[in-house]
């Protein structure tokens, strides 16, 4: 304050003018003047130092701002995926999977009577402790027309296959879809659905026998989904045939073909459902197969001809207001059957009573339904009934009397039966414990009292919520 | 085979003739909202321009969806998809995408917005880690609870709009304009209503209300679930319990599609009150709308205090 009077003192002084000042004394004026330096210094001291305060006080301002900015920046920016050579790696999951199996019949042994082996994986698998398929999954967007996915399955006696390896087109228009490599064929409902994402620790005994486990063919798929708020969906896929029921052959074009319908839609909020209908037809050469004829001795037989097999399947789904995280039930089932006609050799390597060939003609069926049902969270049960009918097999070699029925006991008429129990727990959205009981009359005369424990857990990349 | 072919050729007839059943010229612009708050803003800038389509109901948990028949069908046939992202659709979205044929709606096209890349995240993980649960790279994808989270959206799903069905521009921009103005005064109505709420302390079932808390400066003490993503179980809530004779919260919250046993049984050792909120539109029957959510949201964290 003392210093402001001053400076009005002097301020007034001076603005006085030299009427005034005159009055004053030369000493007098020389102190006033000192003063008013003084002061003159002691402001431009003080607003420097603000000055300098308020540069500093905007600076940091400014850094706050900036990193305001770079925050928000680094926050929208998250979700893309940092920059350099692995930006664009694919997406990878990896499913591990392993059982502890007791059964109480010799795997070896394992037959299902009726049906012709199909080569496949039809066993129960080794019994005690085992590392079921390890699946490597890569999959990625190719460019803006194509997508990419190589399921590969790394077997526990250390051998690679492909299970799926495929090209898929996206940004197709008109509700086409397009596919070609390696992949599992629509035919049916469960023959899509990865091992490890079934319900169930093995397959259906129909999708053993009719589609030797599980069919992945080599070939192309189109399919079209209509405009129309219910779920159309039609489609064909040609292939080369290469596993049951047919066969690989030394042949340019397509070795099997398949066309599949479905229907799909909801009702109400709480239950979805999809039918669908496939017809698969195929030529086998050569499909030969293991058996003990009259005498004992194991011969190899083989049969040629045309295979026609129809598949209606159907999934009806139910949560509670359709959400699923609580409570949920699912109803599946798949009716197969199978028509073959052609010839069958009688062993081939002449091993036992001699290569013969005759006629081959049968109409064959079996089915399946299972229902699963979570009634708490994570926490699910669910059974599973399985039938074949062996029906009608007519072998021109028993039929004219070359050999008898005796010789082929794999195709003696019986109708094999199972009846399955499943608990499953999963601890998270990405594991899952299982345990499974199974009362397998899959041999004629024989039940197979069978116990699998059973861990399957994904790493990796989120997978798919297929329905 | 012949017939194969011939079953081919006339399936690829008839593929080619769906675009003129498909689309009659005075149709309304179809929407795939994946969640129903999206499809309520969208049907609040569309108007009757718009026909929604909502994949998922309030009462659903939109992380686990699968990829139904019915939502194919109508992926197949929408003009624009909205959804959140984030990976909150990871699990089902992708597949409809890709079953669809659809080129309209595909990643990078006009026709797909996800919104919570327009919008600034919470909890972006730093460590990404399954054993910290089910966690989204791209943060917390439940951006919705932020009423000026959804003013940021609308404004980019206004363009997309207004780009796809050009003849209808100026209604899209108009209209997105009134309800802008009508979404602020709104949320200035809210976060009035919710100054005394500021610094409450809440439990919540999933990390599902982080942005609203971040709005209302709620304080978020514990989860019922012990990681994002992994169902509340009795060790964890015992443990809950404790620390809320420690450090009580003032309310403990769940969403309308989860199960109330677990508040409740919080609630029933610890005598916190349990609100259920809304969570998105559907709901309750008050959030009928995008207002109604917030104005049901506020009145029930309101009740609290009275």
């Amino acid at each position: 304050m003392y210093r402001r009077t001053l400076l009005a003192a002097a301020l007034a002084a001076a603005l006085a003018g030299p009427g005034t000042a005159a009055a004053v004394t030369d000493a007098e004026v020389k102190e006033l003047r000192e003063q008013v330096r003084h002061i003159k210094q002691d402001y431009e001291k003080r607003i420097d130092a603000l000055e300098q305060r308020l540069k500093q006080a905007e600076a940091v301002a400014g850094k706050a701002q900036a990193a305001a900015v770079s925050a928000e920046a680094a926050a929208s920016s998250a979700s893309t995926r940092p920059a350099g050579e692995n930006a664009f790696n694919p997406a990878v999951s990896l499913i591990l999977n392993g059982v502890l199996a007791n059964l109480s019949q010799d795997p070896a042994r394992h037959q299902i009577t009726g049906l012709s082996p199909t080569g496949g994986e039809a066993g129960p698998g080794s019994r005690g402790l085992n590392l079921s398929e390890t699946e490597l999954v890569f999959s990625a967007t190719i460019d803006p027309n194509f997508r990419g996915t190589l399921i590969a399955a790394l077997a526990p006696d250390n051998s690679i296959a492909v299970e799926e390896g495929y090209i898929q087109g996206i940004g197709l228009a008109h509700g086409l879809g397009f596919k070609a490599g390696r992949f599992y064929s629509s035919v049916g409902y469960q023959n899509e659905i990865h091992a490890h994402a079934r319900d169930f620790a093995d397959a259906p005994l129909a999708s053993k026998v009719f589609l030797g486990n599980q069919l992945a063919d080599d070939g192309m798929r189109l399919s079209w989904v209509a405009p129309t708020d219910t779920f159309v969906e039609l489609g064909a896929e040609i292939g080369r045939g290469r596993s049951f029921p047919g066969t690989n052959r030394d042949k340019n074009g397509a070795g099997a073909g398949n066309l599949f319908a479905r229907l799909g839609g909801d009702i109400g909020a709480s239950t979805a459902w999809r039918l669908g209908l496939s017809h698969l037809r195929t030529t086998a050469q050569n499909r030969s197969y293991d058996d003990l004829d009259s005498t004992g001795t194991q011969v190899n037989n083989s049969f040629n001809g045309a295979s026609r097999l129809w598949v209606l399947d159907g999934v009806l789904k139910w949560a509670p207001n359709g959400n699923s995280t609580y409570s949920h039930f699912k109803l599946q089932g798949e009716y197969f059957r199978r028509n073959e006609s052609g010839n069958l050799t009688y062993d081939t390597a002449a091993a036992s009573l001699g290569t013969q060939r005759d006629s081959y003609r049968s109409a064959q069926s079996g089915w399946y339904a299972q229902g699963v049902y979570q009634f708490m969270p994570r926490w699910r049960v669910g059974y599973r009934y399985d039938r074949l009918n062996a029906g009608t097999v007519n072998l021109g070699l028993v039929d004219s009397g070359t050999l008898t029925a005796a010789d082929f006991p794999v195709l003696t008429k019986y109708n094999p039966t199972r009846n399955t129990l499943m608990f499953d727990f999963s601890p998270s959205h990405f594991s899952r414990l299982r345990l499974q009981f199974a009362s397998d009359k899959s041999r004629l005369g024989v039940t197979d009292n069978q116990v699998f424990l059973q861990y399957i857990m994904s790493l990796g990349a989120h997978g798919a919520h297929k329905f | 085979m012949k017939a194969m072919k011939r079953l081919i050729a006339l399936a690829l007839l008839v593929a080619a003739w769906s675009p003129l059943l498909a689309q009659p010229a005075f149709a309304q612009l179809k929407v795939f909202a994946c969640e129903p708050e999206w499809g309520a803003l969208t049907q609040e800038l569309g108007g009757d321009k718009v026909s929604v389509y909502n994949a998922t109901t309030a009462l659903q948990d939109p992380h686990y969806i699968e990829a139904k028949p019915s939502l194919i069908a109508r992926v197949r046939s929408a003009d624009l998809v909205v959804c959140t992202g984030s990976d909150l659709e990871v699990g089902w979205m992708p597949v409809l995408l890709a079953q669809s044929g659809n080129a309209r709606v595909q990643p990078g096209a006009a026709g797909y917005l996800e919104a919570a890349p327009l919008v600034p995240r919470l909890e972006i993980p730093k460590v990404l880690d399954r054993s910290l649960g089910d966690i989204h790279p791209g943060g917390n994808p439940h951006v919705h609870l932020d009423p000026r989270n959804i003013a940021k959206v609308a404004e980019v799903l206004r363009d997309r709009l207004m780009q796809i069905d050009a003849p209808n521009e100026a209604f899209y921009k108009s209209r997105t304009a009134a309800f802008l103005q009508r979404w602020a005064e709104a949320t200035r109505r809210w976060e009035l209503q919710a100054a005394p709420l500021r610094g409450m302390g809440m439990v919540t079932y999933h990390k599902n209300l982080s942005y609203l808390n971040q709005w209302l400066g709620l304080r978020e003490v514990g989860a019922l679930e012990p990681k994002p993503g992994v169902p509340p179980a009795p060790a964890h809530l015992a443990d809950l319990v404790g620390r809320m004779q420690v450090e009580p919260a003032k309310v403990i919250l769940y969403s309308a599609y989860n199960n109330s046993q677990a508040a409740q049984f919080l609630s029933d050792r610890t005598k916190i009150p349990v609100v259920m909120l809304p969570y998105t539109v559907g709901g309750s029957d008050r959030a009928k709308d995008l207002f109604g959510l917030f104005d049901d949201t506020l009145a029930r964290l309101r009740a609290v205090f009275k």
